[in-house]
């Protein structure tokens, strides 16, 4: 059901790694115009089931902005964007997460003051069966055995008390509790803006191997991250933007890191773009005049 | 489970000091519960009149219209706003039932428009704050200069005597073991108390009341709406104005329109002392009974003690200050 309207495979098949498999969300021609400034410009984007893709670019290269046109944050001018193949058109994040992508911000996005558990279920409480759930009353063992459950599975074992508040946390395991709760409801996609920028570097190991067991669970998981060890730690490909638009994809095990920081400034052309695929040398010659 | 980080880059009294920290930042009820044992010992030992079941029916009949008014002023301070303009509100519920029933309007009609109408001026308040943005501080003293004027137009500035009945029930009493001293009005603000209490830990409302306080970002990431959580908290603290109203007719069987007037500021002390924070999203209605109580308490073993009754402002005032310092001490940031 989810091929009928994919277009091409883009240039992520010159990639080699991903094949013929069909991408869960796409973006086709992503343009967004603030005034003259144009933050997304023409921009393209794949995402493939299981994968970590690491999105990375400099500051102002349009990386939130891309990211917010993908949650529904911000609406393109121009461009479609695919969610299982479907085309979708987000207005608003909650739009988004109810379709099953979830976002992890930079800033971590918790109530200090409420204990795990109900920052975990926040907005989204469990509520008791029948009558009392009418009366909007709290299914407070349910979700405490779900959260318990999920920190688990994600191996957040450095957690023990699911009742206590968050402020009583590390900054890593509060960013545990913000990637459990987009694991715990993300049903096709994980979006994760910087994870690990507010954190040491214990910190981010934890958030990083949290990181690579949402993706082995099969959920697709987007990094945007300027810490480039960590990007090659945990990312299947690079996605590379630069002024605006996707300047192509490159697998970290093909390239080196200053290769990357290179095509993110445009020192260097990204191989493969020009003959691999036409679309996107196209887009290349203009970035790179 | 959490002390190992800090014991493992800090000296072991500093982790100490920090457990303790947040000892009493998990709970809030801690410090003003042990101020109001404190004072209840002092009094009892240093008067012979303070030990005694009829003063303390006498500090909690006392204690309900500010207790109650307290009550909505804390769901708001739990959204990290604050309303001015509670008892104003409560003010002039009292005229509008007073002057409604002697007009011929049926008590219970009276009491229930009066509800309506507190409810109804809370959550233009609620409004306000959400779609203008603008602050509560500068809402509410807006509202309560409004209020002021409303009640004394409606009013003429006079004294209404309220007429027997309905009205004045919440003031009749009822004899426990023939000997402790119960009143309606008591009555029905504990099961206002208990009802909010339930409301706020149980319910996904509640959940959403403490995350907009605490952190509104955080609660629109995760697709709470703000702005509905925010005047529906206003609303509800309306309606419990309106009850506030009805309670104050029942303890002074006069409408005064001059009535209540340091209420508002009252109401914030006790919901301060009760541990409940001015920035939102900590504490709750246990800590106001208890803060309403260590008020009264303090204030009618002062007078026993014959301490005149400037030191007993005093006294409370210092009191908010050191609640208030106290929870910028154990509130942790970031």
């Amino acid at each position: 059901m989810s091929t009928q309207t994919v277009q091409t495979p883009g240039p992520a098949a010159s990639s080699g790694a991903v094949g013929d498999r069909t991408p869960v969300m796409t973006a086709r021609g992503l343009v967004k115009r603030y005034g003259h400034v144009t933050a997304i410009n023409g921009c393209d984007f794949d995402l493939y089931p299981g994968e970590v893709l690491a999105v990375v670019g400099d500051n102002g290269a349009g990386k939130s902005s891309l990211i917010k046109a993908l949650t529904g944050a911000l609406t393109p001018d121009a461009g479609t964007v695919t969610l299982d193949g479907k085309p979708v058109a987000f207005h608003s994040p909650l739009e988004a997460r109810q379709q099953g992508i979830e976002t992890v911000y930079q800033t971590l996005a918790v109530a200090p003051a409420l204990d795990i558990a109900s920052n975990l279920f926040l907005g989204r409480e469990i509520r008791r069966e029948g009558l009392l759930g009418s009366l909007r009353l709290l299914d407070k063992k349910a979700m405490r055995s779900a959260a318990r459950k999920e920190l688990n599975a994600l191996g957040i074992a450095t957690i023990q008390d699911i009742t206590q508040p968050v402020e009583t946390l590390s900054g890593g395991q509060r960013q545990a509790v913000a990637v459990a709760r987009a694991a715990m409801f993300g049903s096709k996609v994980v979006i994760m803006d910087e994870p690990t920028a507010a954190l040491g570097v214990r910190e981010t190991a934890q958030v990083l191997e949290l990181i690579k067991r949402i993706s082995g669970r099969g959920l697709p998981v987007v990094l945007i991250s300027h810490d480039m060890p960590a990007v090659f730690e945990v990312a299947d490909r690079i996605h590379v933007h630069r002024l605006g638009r996707r300047a192509g994809i490159v697998e970290p095990k093909n390239v080196s890191m200053s290769d990357v920081v290179s095509y993110i400034t445009g020192a260097e052309e990204i191989p493969g773009t020009h003959d691999a695929d036409p679309d996107q040398a196209a887009h290349t010659s203009e970035v790179a005049p | 489970m959490t002390t190992t980080t800090s014991s493992a880059t800090g000296t072991l009294g500093r982790s100490r000091a920090d457990g303790v920290r947040r000892t009493f930042a998990r709970y809030p009820v801690l410090g003003p519960t042990a101020a109001l044992v404190l004072a209840i010992i002092v009094f009892s030992v240093s008067t012979t009149t303070f030990f005694n079941i009829d003063n303390f029916s006498l500090i909690v009949q006392q204690s309900v219209v500010i207790g109650t008014l307290a009550l909505g002023q804390t769901l708001i301070i739990l959204t990290a706003g604050i309303d001015l303009a509670n008892a104003a509100i409560a003010v002039f519920g009292t005229l509008l039932l007073t002057r409604l029933t002697i007009g011929g309007t049926p008590s219970a009609v009276a009491i229930l428009l009066g509800l309506v109408a507190c409810t109804v001026v809370a959550t233009v308040s609620g409004l306000l704050v959400t779609r203008i943005k603008l602050p509560p501080f500068i809402v509410t003293l807006g509202m309560l200069a409004v209020m002021t004027a409303v009640t004394n137009l409606y009013s003429g500035g006079t004294t209404y005597p309220v007429p027997d009945g309905l009205l004045t029930w919440l003031g009749t009493s009822l004899y426990l073991f023939g000997r402790v001293q119960f009143t309606m009005g008591m009555i029905l603000a504990a099961l206002l108390f208990v009802l909010m209490w339930f409301v706020l830990s149980k319910t996904a409302w509640g959940r959403h009341v403490y995350a907009v306080g605490n952190e509104p970002e955080a609660a629109r990431l995760t697709g709470i709406h703000i702005d509905r959580t925010l005047v529906s908290v206003y609303a509800v603290a309306g309606v419990i104005y309106g009850f506030a109203a009805w309670m104050a007719l029942g303890r002074t069987p006069t409408a005064d329109p001059n009535a209540y007037q340091t209420g508002n500021l009252d109401s914030i002390t006790a919901v301060v002392i009760g541990g409940t924070s001015l920035f939102g999203g900590r504490g709750g209605v246990v800590g106001t009974i208890i803060g309403a109580l260590i008020v009264a308490i303090l204030r009618s073993g002062l007078t026993q003690m014959g301490i005149d009754s400037n030191y007993q402002n005093l006294a409370t005032g210092v009191l908010v200050i050191a609640a208030v310092a106290f929870d910028q001490a154990t509130r942790r940031r970031g």
